[in-house]
């Protein structure tokens, strides 16, 4: 198997190390939401929802537990929507050339800057994870060790799907644009309405029709309902609201996101066999 | 070792190469030399493989160009116009980097990385990053990347852009060192120095057409103009009697002296001349051969000199 991604994956992974600020930034950011918004947010939220009656069977858990998914994913998303950029540099600095001039196929550029993003979002979600924790965070409650590596895999592997859809989306926009500006301008964009139509921060439900739409379709909904149901559980109440999950929901929801990784590929592979640079 | 046969690029409605064609044979140093803008960027970006052959028949290294690109690829080194290395990794990874690329196995490579930065004096850099090296180092740190993967044929586009005189000539010295191992080189330029000094053969390019190819001996040559500078105790009788002589082609009178441009080998020349004048009792104060330059081969054949181009320094002709 010609394994040329793994080159274009190692520098990737070379840069994420070498630049200090950066690296840490981005690890003590999701950290940073965490301890303000999120224990600031859960602080009010959990006195709303002290009055609603338990569930019988369902587990009641605090806010600051039902954003931590959120704050994941919504990582995630921006490292995903970030993941590509180095491209539009190596584009803009000429040394994509190098790489396009080298019997390496393109499709393999895509692959290993992929490969390397999907790995970034797993350590910051890793880190997450055990700053929750820290934090007060009521993952993997009454669960054996075996049974938490278990969820913790169930979570990198939607982590992981989820992230490869949005690199490739990445990707494709890096290749075609021209200046960093325009990309940031674009992520900007497109950051907003998937953040916050979403069920990262609040439930869907009470979302007007139309905003309920756009979150059924909306690939970081499917996303935080996977890292929920193997973080929480199946059956579980938040902010007044009963949530339950059957395997075959979740099983769907990761439907969504291969097929969305698949078309983003897809996308991302025309746009690099077009690409001319020189 | 490359072979090029009516190569056509047009960008839309312009034609930046106009059917070009060309050999380069082995291990031979062979330089499109011309202005900027002159199509030669492109000519190297499609033997490359970094634009698409539109019209034409390219084989590098005995692989046709639109059906083998991957073994093409494969052959060959390239050194862009542009430094093309990331700041923010070292030398060492550098070239580590460009040898996974090219799936050099381990060992190979690393033999490989350290001859060649004992080629391009680079040991000591080994592990710096490549924004702390100056403009020579980089420039050698590109031709050893180049080399990394034994090309038969380095193509280098406009290879000592910016350098400053000095290093200029040491990239040189590289450049034919590992020409003498067994690299043929193609190179593009605007320097005549570069053309004259480096090169076994030459094509001057303009408008994308290739006007004239050969070594730089015969195009010399071939003008046929070498120019003799004399001074005389008596400048006016002198230029009467030159003037008249069927030997001087063109004849122009200086501050102190005359110039007279000479049809033939003009080392020949000047004895006969200097002994004409002697015979009519005219005494020679100072007396100076120029064989032409690439400048004044450049303009004999594009009909001007080398336009002022965006970047870098431009020779002007330097015709008396």
């Amino acid at each position: 198997m010609n394994t040329g991604f793994m080159t274009i994956y190692w520098r990737d992974m070379l840069r994420f190390f070498r630049f200090r600020t950066l690296l840490i930034s981005s690890l003590v950011q999701p950290a940073l939401w965490m301890a303000f918004f999120g224990i600031a947010m859960s602080s009010s939220f959990d006195r709303f929802s002290m009055g609603v009656p338990a569930v019988p069977g369902a587990e009641a858990v605090g806010y600051l537990t039902f954003m931590a998914a959120g704050v994941i994913a919504m990582t995630t998303l921006f490292t995903s929507l970030f993941g590509g950029i180095v491209l539009l540099f190596d584009k803009n600095w000429g040394l994509m050339r190098e790489i396009l001039a080298s019997p390496l196929p393109r499709s393999h550029i895509i692959i290993g800057i992929a490969l390397s993003g999907m790995t970034k979002s797993f350590i910051q979600a890793i880190i997450i994870m055990v700053f929750g924790l820290v934090l007060g965070v009521e993952f993997f409650r009454g669960l054996s060790p075996t049974g938490i590596l278990v969820a913790v895999a169930g979570i990198l592997v939607f982590v992981g799907m989820f992230s490869l859809g949005f690199l490739f989306l990445s990707a494709t926009i890096s290749i075609s644009m021209e200046s960093p500006e325009g990309l940031q301008g674009i992520i900007t964009l497109l950051t907003m309405p998937i953040f916050f139509a979403s069920n990262a921060l609040y439930p869907t439900d009470a979302f007007p029709a139309i905003l309920r739409d756009i979150s059924v379709v909306n690939p970081l909904t499917h996303l935080i309902t996977g890292i929920r149901y193997f973080a929480i559980g199946d059956n579980f109440t938040a902010i007044g609201i009963h949530f339950t999950h059957t395997p075959g929901d979740i099983l769907a929801s990761f439907l969504v996101l291969i097929a969305f990784a698949g078309v983003m590929f897809s996308l991302a592979w025309w746009r690099f066999s077009q690409a001319v640079i020189t | 070792m490359i072979d090029v046969r009516n190569l056509v690029y047009r960008y839309g409605a312009f034609t930046a190469v106009d059917t070009i064609s060309f050999q380069v044979f082995k291990g031979e140093i062979f330089s499109f030399l011309g202005p900027n803008g002159a199509g030669k960027s492109t000519v190297i970006n499609v033997l490359i493989t970094l634009l698409t052959l539109q019209e034409g028949e390219v084989s590098i290294a005995g692989y046709d160009l639109s059906r083998e690109p991957e073994k093409v690829r494969e052959s060959i080194g390239i050194v862009f116009q542009e430094v093309t290395l990331d700041r923010d990794m070292t030398v060492w990874e550098i070239l580590e980097f460009h040898g996974r690329l090219y799936n050099l196995g381990k060992t190979e490579r690393r033999r490989r990385i350290d001859e060649l930065l004992s080629l391009v004096e680079l040991e000591e850099k080994r592990d710096s990053l490549t924004k702390e090296l100056s403009g020579g180092m980089k420039r050698r740190l590109e031709i050893a990347r180049g080399l990394m993967t034994r090309p038969r044929v380095l193509f280098l586009d406009e290879p000592t852009l910016g350098l400053d005189p000095q290093t200029r000539i040491r990239m040189w010295e590289y450049l034919n060192q590992v020409n003498r191992e067994g690299t043929t080189i193609f190179l593009t330029t605007h320097y005549m120095d570069e053309a004259d000094q480096l090169s076994d053969r030459i094509s001057i390019i303009d408008h994308g057409k290739i006007i004239v190819t050969g070594t730089t001996w015969q195009l010399k040559n071939a003008l046929g103009e070498d120019s003799i500078y004399i001074e005389t105790s008596d400048d006016d009788a002198a230029q009467e009697m030159l003037s008249t002589d069927s030997r001087v082609t063109s004849l122009r009178r200086k501050k102190k002296g005359i110039l007279v441009m000479v049809d033939g080998d003009g080392t020949r020349l000047l004895p006969a001349l200097m002994d004409t004048l002697l015979a009519a009792g005219l005494h020679i104060t100072a007396v100076n051969l120029k064989k032409p330059s690439m400048d004044d081969v450049f303009v004999h054949y594009t009909g001007r000199e080398l336009r002022e181009g965006g970047g870098g320094t431009v020779y002007r002709g330097r015709r008396p």
